[in-house]
């Protein structure tokens, strides 16, 4: 019954990285860049739902859904000032842009949050699922994330498939040249791209914070490295490889924290990428991109 | 070098100038700095900045060999800095009282440089046939791993011989004789102080040598003729595995050398995602990028600028990181965008008029 436990809960913490991996995923497919402070616009989620919901007492969800607008007014506006200046430039460049930025997040968090870690209180407030005659408890918010993750990536595949916005997103990341030729707006295409990231890394700290509650600064930092370590494993610039991905990234991580070592866990995850980029060098669902002379 | 046998003095070739310029810059620094530290100008904070700004400038000279003329990006630098700093306290601590100082921190040199090499070479087998993003994560995996693995390892020595557990202490079952050399997450402790800021400088000043001739030389120019055009290179019979193993190796080696003497600058050694973590890889990269992608000078003075910023800002305590983060970005921008490149050459050539001609042919 534990391995069931222990699966459930993988899969949990997975879909959050998948939330947060198909942010990384769909910024690098469409401007071949490593949004390095993602995971801080996680944190930034995080503390808009903390503020609104604990401090003002608003209906929880209604504190998602202005979460969810902050983070996307917040990457739109880091697009804009930040890296479309950029646009052209050494993608290093950019890099470091992105890693500047990813420390002024964290420090205008310190800065008006404070260092201390805020006690996250659980916005998912249904009962516990039991199983089995109390055997097997599946906490509320597991089976949450799980759904609203399903969801959001079925979602977000149909919006890229059938919409109009969601192909010239496609057409922009396969020839940003042709595209634009084609009359897309590659500018616009790319701050579309980077308000949808943006929303799902305020749903995805959101549920994150609800799991593990504590939050400070730096909570989105690692949360932020794994999903990107997790859109590389699944083939970065896919939306089914980032899925699946952060899935089974939160299942190896927390069967080995379980039955290996939960110093090691760590170790062990970025072992198993190794590997698979070894095998696989473009990741599970990555296409291979042949070379041209 | 055959202009300098051919010519009178002052006649160098423009390379050997440019280099001598970088050692000079160095050594007036360190002269600089020694005066004003004998006439009580610097203040004691700073004063214990001298060792890590030293450990920065190596490694982010080490750095800028993989960066800027293999043309890969490492984000696992601290790892590499990591198994140098811990392969050679370990040594110091075990030979604390058997070697006399100096010769026992230049054999701990030896075998941080040795150590980091090694692991560099085989990190660097399977990471190099990766390449642009994906190389950048794994060598990021790479560093993180090493920092975990060095976080539960426990070494001991008695007289039956050399222990090590990676579970706890007790589990190295020593000898009443015995010595804890690796404590796990509480590291190493009691590590002599060896480095001072005479033997960075001259750490830093042989790195620079290794490191320009390295450039300058027939396996340098190969490097370089790999990251300007690998199917080309190849093409004419360069052996891209080769030289990109060289040069990956060369510049881990060096990050150990950085890590050695960083290791004999305190008493306690942790690896801590502050210190070896991929936090610290970026920061290094930070450092090569704005001193520019493949210039050696400029990553000194960056590594050197940047230490000291959150330093010379500390006045306005909270907001030091945050002034230092929109430094960086602006800086960016500025450097890169297309738009103030051009802006940049607009301006010059109305107020410089005369410096265009010379830009141009340059």
């Amino acid at each position: 019954m534990s391995f069931v436990a222990h699966l459930i809960n993988g899969i949990s913490l997975g879909s959050v990285y998948a939330l947060i991996a198909l942010g990384y995923t769909m910024v690098y497919g469409i401007a071949k860049m490593l949004n390095f402070a993602h995971g801080d616009v996680i944190m930034i989620g995080g503390y808009v739902v903390f503020v609104t919901a604990s401090g003002l007492g608003i209906n929880p969800l209604a504190a998602i859904i202005v979460s969810m607008a902050a983070c996307t007014v917040l990457g739109v506006t880091i697009e804009r000032v930040a890296y479309r200046p950029l646009r052209g430039a050494s993608p290093l460049a950019v890099l470091i842009t992105a890693i500047g930025v990813s420390y002024l997040l964290q420090n205008v968090a310190l800065l008006v949050f404070g260092s201390d870690t805020k006690a996250f209180s659980n916005v998912v407030t249904l009962p516990n699922l039991e199983l089995f005659g109390g055997q097997l408890i599946i906490k509320s918010v597991t089976i949450v994330t799980v759904i609203v993750s399903i969801i959001i990536m079925v979602g977000l595949t149909f919006f890229v498939r059938k919409t109009k916005i969601g192909r010239a997103m496609t057409a922009v990341s396969e020839d940003q040249g042709a595209a634009q030729l084609m009359g897309i707006n590659v500018n616009g295409t790319i701050a579309v791209t980077f308000a949808i990231g943006s929303s799902l890394a305020a749903v995805a700290g959101v549920l994150l914070c609800s799991a593990y509650p504590s939050l400070t600064p730096y909570t989105g930092s690692m949360p932020g490295i794994k999903a990107f370590v997790a859109a590389v494993f699944g083939g970065i610039g896919s939306i089914p490889g980032a899925f699946i991905g952060g899935i089974l990234l939160g299942v190896i991580e927390n069967l080995s924290k379980a039955y290996i070592s939960s110093q090691l866990a760590d170790a062990i995850v970025f072992s198993i990428l190794i590997i698979v980029l070894l095998v696989k060098p473009t990741g599970l669902l990555g296409r291979k991109v042949l070379e041209k002379v | 070098m055959d202009m300098e046998i051919k010519g009178n003095k002052a006649k160098l070739s423009k390379t050997t100038m440019n280099d001598l310029v970088t050692y000079e810059m160095v050594i007036l620094t360190y002269i600089v700095v020694q005066i004003l530290v004998s006439t009580g100008h610097v203040s004691s904070l700073i004063q214990g900045l001298l060792v890590p700004f030293c450990t920065y400038v190596i490694v982010a000279v080490a750095l800028n060999l993989t960066v800027g003329i293999l043309g890969e990006l490492s984000l696992g630098h601290a790892g590499f800095m990591c198994v140098g700093a811990f392969a050679s306290a370990v040594f110091s601590l075990a030979f604390k009282d058997a070697l006399p100082g100096g010769l026992r921190f230049f054999l701990a040199l030896l075998i941080g440089a040795a150590a980091a090499a090694l692991v560099g070479f085989l990190v660097g087998i399977p990471v190099l046939r990766l390449r642009g993003d994906y190389l950048a994560i794994v060598t990021l995996a790479f560093g993180e791993i090493i920092k975990n693995i060095i976080n539960v390892l426990y070494l001991g020595v008695d007289s039956k011989g050399v222990h090590f557990s990676m579970k706890d202490a007790l589990s190295l079952h020593l000898e009443e004789d015995g010595v804890m050399l690796i404590k796990g997450a509480q590291g190493v402790t009691g590590t002599p102080n060896d480095s001072n800021f005479t033997v960075g400088v001259i750490l830093i000043l042989v790195t620079l040598f290794i490191v320009l001739n390295f450039i300058h030389s027939r396996t340098g120019r190969a490097v370089m003729s790999i990251r300007d055009n690998r199917i080309a290179a190849e093409s004419v019979g360069i052996n891209v595995t080769k030289y990109k193993l060289i040069a990956f190796t060369v510049s881990a080696s060096l990050a150990g050398v950085a890590g050695v003497l960083y290791a004999h600058n305190l008493s306690t050694l942790n690896a801590l995602p502050k210190n070896f973590g991929y936090n610290m890889s970026i920061m290094i990269l930070v450092f090569v990028v704005l001193g520019g992608i493949g210039n050696i000078r400029g990553s000194i003075i960056a590594a050197v600028l940047l230490t000291l910023l959150p330093e010379v800002l500390r006045g306005l305590s909270d907001y030091r990181m945050l002034i230092y983060s929109i430094v960086l970005i602006v800086m960016m921008i500025f450097n890169w965008s297309p738009n103030a490149i051009f802006f940049r050459k607009r301006l010059k050539q109305k107020f410089l008029p005369g410096r265009k001609a010379a830009k141009e042919e340059a």
